[in-house]
């Protein structure tokens, strides 16, 4: 049966009386009510300061030792020593980044980055860049993945880091992380990989992939905002950048926030028990999303067809504004994203998408839709349909749809 | 007085963007204009119907963000029943207050709606004088 909802005026107002369909799980995650169940008491009770010798003391630093330990499983790191735990995926993001251009400065002054890496990574890149470094930007092609060609030709023995994402948020793609590293390692030195978006949906391994330093972040494994890890492979040469009273190996310095670290260790072990059987399911239920919106009139799948994240659907649509999408799908209530200018501070369309070669009116009409746990395949019709209305009902206000 | 548009948009923007006034085109308009660009994201039409120079009816099509298309709303029924000189003197934050504001990177939305009626009102004068 297909579900045929009113063009004009979808519900009540703002879609109160009908259930939440959450599809921007990339963009923010609930925290697990388990995760909240286990976290808790570093919130009320055990709410001693890590670094003090004292019970309550000891109980914090512990439950942050055994989050670390989780963590360096949950990505198989060599040992618990190379998670540093941060404040989440922007500062392992700078940490990454800056610790190892300053620390490594006597052997090069040059710093790359993927087009599509995250904000996060690339001003980080342009600020190096205005303190004396050369930053180069590595093209990808219209599926989003990186060039490999071009990655060879542009690094340099002087290319100190590599930054390149493990998936993308935006576009889903996957990369070819272990071809990339041959790459890095053949001709620069360390390569960070950001895998905020693919961590807890793929399975990663860091020894396996060669991995250098990546970044993770709780709140996208269903975890407390407030934390996130950057995992430094043993010997990797590092420097903190924010410095203080030396709290994580003396790369971190702050009081450690207990709550939300315990909370993404916790996270990390749920994602890891539960990964393969929910990655799987997700899967199934992006397919039937992606065949049921490909079906819409000039609806165009951004990013890569295949290799693409589990949970990850993200589309274009001619003649209208993702913005006008984004509002008129919430009031169905269902929450989606978009890479249009009209959504950004700055006003102008992502760079992913036009990294990937879409014109700026094309990246304008860009939609995205992140599955998470509290999504069911019984959902896909009730979607592809909203999202079919509400398509039309932009195009019939749009000047650029002409009369047929 | 606080907007709380500076956070999202007012109740009275969704009203306009979910239930737009006066969509659409008309046939051999008295008036024509058109704002904007489809590559910076917002593309406005507007056509008018003058009598005696009244604005009878009023018409838009807008390619753009939620701020856009109300903003076109807002400014088609801003304008509909005035005398030209009336509604030539519709300005922006004539439109934004009337939508109890707009966030502040939006405003070039309200601007874009009200620069599309005066091209139209200046399409039906210069018309007039042929």
């Amino acid at each position: 049966m297909i579900l045929r909802l009113n063009l004009v005026q979808p519900c009540g107002f703002n879609g109160e009386h009908m259930k939440r369909i959450y599809l921007d799980h990339a963009s923010s995650m609930p925290v697990d009510p388990r995760v909240f169940k286990f976290a808790k008491p570093y919130l009320t009770k055990e709410y001693g300061n890590p670094s003090s010798l004292y019970s309550p003391g000891l109980e914090a630093k512990q439950a942050i030792e055994e989050s670390r330990k989780k963590i360096a499983e949950f990505i198989n790191a060599e040992n618990e020593k190379s998670i540093i735990f941060t404040s989440g995926a922007t500062e392992s993001n700078n940490l990454a980044i800056r610790g190892t251009a300053l620390r490594n400065l006597n052997d090069g002054k040059e710093v790359a980055a993927s087009a599509i890496e995250h904000i996060s990574v690339l001003n980080p890149m342009k600020e190096l860049q205005k303190n004396g470094f050369t930053f180069k930007t590595i093209p990808v092609d219209s599926t989003g993945t990186v060039d490999l060609e071009k990655l060879e030709n542009l690094l340099t023995k002087n290319t100190t880091v590599t930054s390149i994402m493990y998936a993308n948020n935006e576009i889903g793609t996957i990369e070819p992380i272990k071809e990339i590293r041959k790459i890095v390692h053949g001709k620069g030195r360390y390569l960070h990989v950001d895998a905020t978006a693919a961590a807890g949906f793929l399975p990663i391994d860091v020894q396996d992939e060669g991995i250098d330093l990546m970044t993770l972040s709780s709140n996208d494994l269903y975890g407390p905002r407030g934390a996130g890890a950057l995992y430094v492979k043993p010997g990797v040469k590092i420097q903190s950048i924010m410095p203080g009273g030396g709290q994580e190996r003396g790369l971190r310095s702050g009081t450690e926030n207990v709550f939300a670290i315990a909370g993404m260790g916790e996270a990390a072990r749920i994602a890891k028990k539960e990964m393969k059987e929910e990655s799987a399911r997700l899967r199934k239920i992006r397919d039937k999303l992606i065949n049921g919106i490909k079906k819409i009139d000039e609806a165009y799948l951004t990013g890569h067809p295949i290799q693409r994240l589990p949970h990850h659907a993200s589309f274009r649509f001619s003649h209208i504004e993702g913005e006008s999408i984004l509002l008129n799908m919430d009031m169905y209530n269902i929450q989606v994203a978009t890479g249009s200018a009209c959504s950004h501070k700055t006003l102008e369309p992502s760079h992913v998408l036009l990294a990937i070669g879409l014109k700026h009116e094309e990246a304008h009409g860009s939609v995205v839709l992140t599955l998470g746990r509290s999504n069911s395949i019984e959902q896909v019709p009730f979607i592809v349909e909203a999202l079919r209305d509400t398509v039309q009902r932009l195009r019939a206000l749009s000047p650029l749809v002409k009369e047929r | 007085m606080i907007y709380i548009a500076e956070f999202g948009y007012s109740k009275k923007v969704m009203e306009h963007f979910m239930n737009p006034k006066n969509v659409g085109v008309i046939e051999n308009p008295d008036g024509y204009g058109k704002v904007g660009n489809p590559v910076c994201g917002d593309l406005m039409e507007i056509f008018i119907k003058v009598k005696d120079d009244i604005i009878t009816d009023i018409k838009f099509k807008t390619f753009g963000c939620g701020s856009a298309i109300a903003t076109s709303s807002m400014v088609t029924e801003l304008a509909k029943g005035k005398h030209i000189d009336e509604a030539i003197k519709i300005t922006r934050s004539n439109v934004a207050d009337e939508l109890d504001g707009l966030p502040p990177q939006k405003m070039h939305c309200s601007n874009l709606a009200a620069d599309a009626l005066h091209e139209a009102i200046k399409d039906y004068k210069n018309k007039k004088k042929k």
